[in-house]
């Protein structure tokens, strides 16, 4: 499926553009945008590298065993495929804390380590497992609770009350992250949650 | 909470190395060697991120994108959400930058307490750019089949920004 949606993605560009006779900005959104890649890779690197070191010292000193230990109670109802206690659910709780405080780069780190840990239970290796499609539907409805750089963006076009919007995105972020969780939970216990 | 949100990033700095010390642990080589960590997972990431990134930049600047939201328009008007914002919605899936660029050109044209502008901030901070997070999150450990991932990440947008649209009118009436 994947490689129809890509393929479709770059098909439906590129023949929009010829019929238009836009394929001079086609051909220069394809050049900029993997130039562009680089340079993001370059800043999560960056990050990366902080959040996985300071993870190694929570893990090595037994802090993330202590997190999955004490939070992992009010999370396990949503993974049954996941052991009780595994250290993943410490760094998936500290992913959803990050984006939850509008955090988004430091969360980046966590949810990766979390599929990490994720895939070394992962019976099939190349298939997303249904934990994994658990914390990414929480992941991509993102609960956030200080959309902040929304708030900055507002901020600086000179409005009169910049966090008016934080009651609106909650309502907003929370309709969206319950559907997630109960489509996901109807997906799982369907034909296609089958492992 | 705003205050929380500021302070967690440098408490987490001192914090976690502190816990390490009390534990006896030697702090220093245990943050290098997970630094080191960081550099082969972000080479891992790069070939996924610009696979996705190029496919979209290529949609987006084709010019199908605004075609689409001009064929969409009239469902849109049916659920009450403003033709402006529409490819905010349309591009927010695909690209976080791509949407964040369309919200700060609305603030700017229609200013940030209007309706239009309140609703773009609304959609830009209720969720995250699912194309992205599925591509990077799974690239990292190599997944090759997502299965249903896509289908909840989609379907949970659109609940979302229905939803935004719902609440926008209902908390800030024009």
């Amino acid at each position: 499926m994947l490689n129809w949606l890509w393929f479709g993605l770059l098909a439906l560009g590129v023949g929009y553009g010829g019929i238009t006779g836009n394929f001079s900005a086609v051909s220069a959104a394809a050049l900029e945008a993997a130039a562009d890649s680089v340079v993001l890779i370059i800043e999560i690197t960056g990050l990366l590298c902080l959040w996985l070191g300071m993870l190694k010292i929570a893990e090595a000193s037994g802090l993330m065993q202590k997190i999955a230990q004490i939070m992992s109670p009010f999370v396990t109802f949503l993974f049954p495929d996941v052991p009780a206690k595994h250290p993943a659910f410490a760094s998936m709780l500290m992913n959803m804390a990050a984006n939850f405080l509008g955090l988004g780069n430091a969360a980046t780190p966590f949810g990766l380590k979390a599929m990490e840990q994720l895939q070394s239970i992962n019976p099939h290796p190349e298939r997303a497992s249904r934990p994994m499609i658990t914390f990414l539907a929480i992941n991509t409805s993102s609960i956030t609770l200080i959309p902040t750089l929304v708030i900055s963006l507002r901020a600086a076009a000179g409005s009169a009350a910049p966090t008016e919007i934080i009651g609106a995105t909650i309502l907003a972020t929370g309709c969206g992250t319950v559907f997630a969780l109960v489509f996901d939970y109807i997906l799982r216990k369907s034909k296609y949650g089958r492992s | 909470m705003i205050w929380l949100s500021q302070a967690a990033i440098p408490l987490l700095l001192v914090g976690i190395p502190l816990y390490g010390l009390i534990k006896k642990k030697p702090v220093y080589e245990l943050f290098c060697q997970g630094a080191s960590e960081g550099i082969a997972m972000a080479g891992q990431i790069l070939p996924y991120l610009l696979a996705m990134l190029v496919a979209i930049g290529v949609l987006r600047e084709s010019g199908a994108f605004l075609a689409l939201a001009q064929w969409l328009n009239p469902i849109c008007e049916a659920i009450g959400l403003p033709a402006e914002v529409l490819p905010v919605a349309l591009l927010r899936p695909l690209s976080g930058g791509g949407a964040l660029a369309l919200t700060t050109e609305l603030l700017a044209d229609y200013g940030p307490d209007s309706f239009i502008g309140r609703l773009a901030s609304v959609m830009q901070g209720s969720t995250d750019t699912t194309f992205y997070i599925l591509a990077v999150y799974f690239g990292s450990v190599g997944i090759k089949k997502y299965r249903y991932a896509l289908t909840v990440g989609l379907a949970s947008d659109l609940v979302t920004f229905i939803s935004a649209v719902w609440i926008c009118h209902w908390l800030f009436p024009a």
